[in-house]
């Protein structure tokens, strides 16, 4: 029987949604027993949250003060230590899983397989590879335990309603002292973050200059959506390289992605190929970004932004 | 800790890629894809890693950066130009075919114990198999920290502390030396390569190590079964002007 060690996400006391989505993930491995492990500061209420979700059978509550803030080197041999009453050790894709579950394997001797995105058998995964380019099916040998990040974007969120024991564990590994956490800076104001947005509003070269970047921003801030930029506007020197979408910024699956004077260079689509609607506004009719466009409009984007702005605020009257 | 004598040494690790220029094609019969005549380069985030080492000696904080890779005899271009950017020496291991991130992680703890360094710099991950694993196994195995997805580095004599692009923002963090680093986009921009450098890179040491001399293989635990290409995306409509445009999203419940 397989069973399955998830490692929950949490800040500020709450739950991430990429917790229930490993657990999406495990429910699809048949007859899995699923057990959630917390990791938590003194006095979360996370481990409740967390056995709340649907088809977790039990969870493990490991507080510590010094949980407060995750760090991979501390959890990594609490996790390891854990996983020897499992078969498979599942972690999110997102940076929090994919910082700690390598050290994870690392220290199980295991395998790890990375951003997987569906679950075949107990043993059998798909993945992407050159950025979702290639899509693998790999097979891990029998007789090892299992190590693995789950796509975010490639599973649905548990529903709630569930109500599963928690337990405590007092594990023996010792802790480190030599990773000290400092500080953490939210990113974008009151934007919502790029990574995890359901909107994105994205501007290309043909915005000429990081101030015309204010008419992305005006839109995306109309459409509740994150700010993005092609590799060109980011080298062209418009807009810092956080904001950079694409192979080697970041990737991103958001419901809508809105590309703005952006003309499509493959390095570019491989960072929105799994956005549920795009949306390409660019003056040249022959862009590669309308080849992969659901909506396109040719057109000059000082002209149809604003105008777009517009019958957005009438439509809200 | 080093003896005193003992240079500051820096390791970087560096994967031969295919370019992120390049439009991968899935080879017909799934069985991997096309990398015949296609160009290879340096991983985007190892040049990354290699600038940052560079920038750390140039600053005084280091007194040698060696690179290695692990791969098939003409990974030494790679490294000679490596060496054109400005590190002092290369280790090439000598490995034919591929291996896991594990086995990987393992040949550079040797090479680690033989250079003694006080810090080691990564890539964050390979652009072709997109593991992202092979820094945070070795801090794991070498039992030291790790920073990973790094995008600022600020060194003190014992520990370095490092910002960290997480989903949630930066995260700051300090970690003793010796470390395991690993590169993100923002944490510098790569230094072009001149002629006279490539031209000086040709006699700097690059030494050749047998795979034996520093592990092996291993026995591969993660077999690729197939490879396929993505599901493609259907062309959409083209709408003529904005308020077609708005109508559409509209519609959608995307507005």
């Amino acid at each position: 029987m397989t069973k399955v060690l998830i490692i929950a996400e949490h800040a500020s006391g709450k739950l991430n949604a990429s917790t229930a989505k490993c657990v999406k993930a495990a429910t699809t491995l048949a007859g899995s027993e699923i057990a959630v492990a917390v990791f938590a500061g003194p006095g979360s209420s996370v481990a409740a949250q967390a056995a709340q979700l649907s088809g977790v059978s039990r969870v493990i509550d490991v507080s510590d003060a010094a949980h407060e803030h995750a760090l991979a080197a501390t959890l990594a041999p609490l996790v390891a230590e854990l996983a020897a009453d499992f078969t498979h050790v599942f972690g999110p894709s997102t940076t929090f899983g994919k910082d700690l579950m390598p050290r994870v394997a690392a220290l199980l001797d295991a395998p790890q397989v990375s951003d997987v995105m569906s679950i075949e058998s107990p043993t059998r995964f798909r993945r992407p590879i050159y950025a979702g380019n290639a899509i693998t099916t790999v097979e891990v040998a029998a007789g090892t335990r299992i190590v693995a990040t789950i796509r975010t974007a490639s599973f649905e969120a548990v529903a709630g309603g569930g109500s599963a024991k928690v337990e405590s564990a007092a594990l023996a590994a010792a802790l480190p002292t030599h990773t000290r956490f400092v500080a953490l800076a939210a990113a974008g104001g009151d934007r919502p973050d790029l990574q995890s947005a359901t909107k994105v509003v994205s501007g290309g070269r043909a915005l000429a200059s990081g101030e015309a970047f204010k008419l992305i921003y005006a839109l995306a801030d109309k459409l509740g959506a994150a700010v993005g930029a092609s590799r060109a506007a980011v080298d062209a020197g418009y807009v810092p390289s956080d904001m950079q979408v694409g192979q080697t910024g970041k990737i991103i699956a958001p419901e809508l992605y809105v590309a703005i004077g952006i003309s499509g260079a493959i390095q570019h689509l491989t960072g929105i190929k799994d956005a549920r609607t795009i949306v390409a506004i660019n003056k040249d009719a022959e862009a590669p970004i309308f080849e992969v466009a659901d909506l396109g409009l040719v057109g000059d984007l000082f002209t149809i932004v604003p105008e777009l702005e517009k019958l957005i605020d009438e439509s809200r009257k | 800790m080093e003896a005193e004598q003992s240079p500051r040494r820096i390791l970087v690790a560096i994967k031969r890629v295919v370019d992120y220029n390049v439009r991968i094609r899935v080879k017909p019969d799934g069985s991997g894809v096309v990398l015949d005549g296609v160009k290879l380069s340096i991983n985007p985030f190892d040049a990354i890693a290699i600038e940052e080492a560079l920038r750390i000696k140039e600053r005084g904080r280091a007194d040698e950066v060696v690179v290695a890779t692990i791969g098939p005899a003409d990974c030494q271009a790679t490294l000679r130009n490596a060496l054109a950017m400005g590190a002092q020496r290369a280790l090439h291991v000598v490995a034919d075919s591929p291996l896991e991130p594990l086995a990987i992680t393992r040949i550079l703890l040797k090479l680690v114990e033989r250079e003694q360094p006080f810090l080691v710099i990564l890539g964050k991950q390979a652009i072709d198999d997109d593991n992202n694993q092979t820094g945070q196994m070795l801090a794991a195995l070498w039992n030291r920290p790790q920073a990973t997805f790094a995008s600022k580095i600020e060194l003190s004599e014992t520990a370095a502390k490092v910002t960290r692009e997480v989903d949630a923002g930066l995260e700051t963090l300090e970690v003793d030396l010796p470390a395991v680093i690993t590169t993100d986009l923002r944490l510098n921009e790569p230094r072009f390569v001149k002629l006279p450098e490539i031209m000086k890179a040709k006699s700097k040491p690059l030494a050749t190590i047998p795979l034996n001399d520093v592990g092996s293989a291993g026995t591969p635990r993660i077999k690729v079964i197939r490879t396929e290409p993505p599901p493609g995306r259907q062309r959409g409509i083209m709408v003529k002007d904005t308020a077609e445009l708005f109508a559409e999203l509209h519609k959608r419940g995307l507005v």
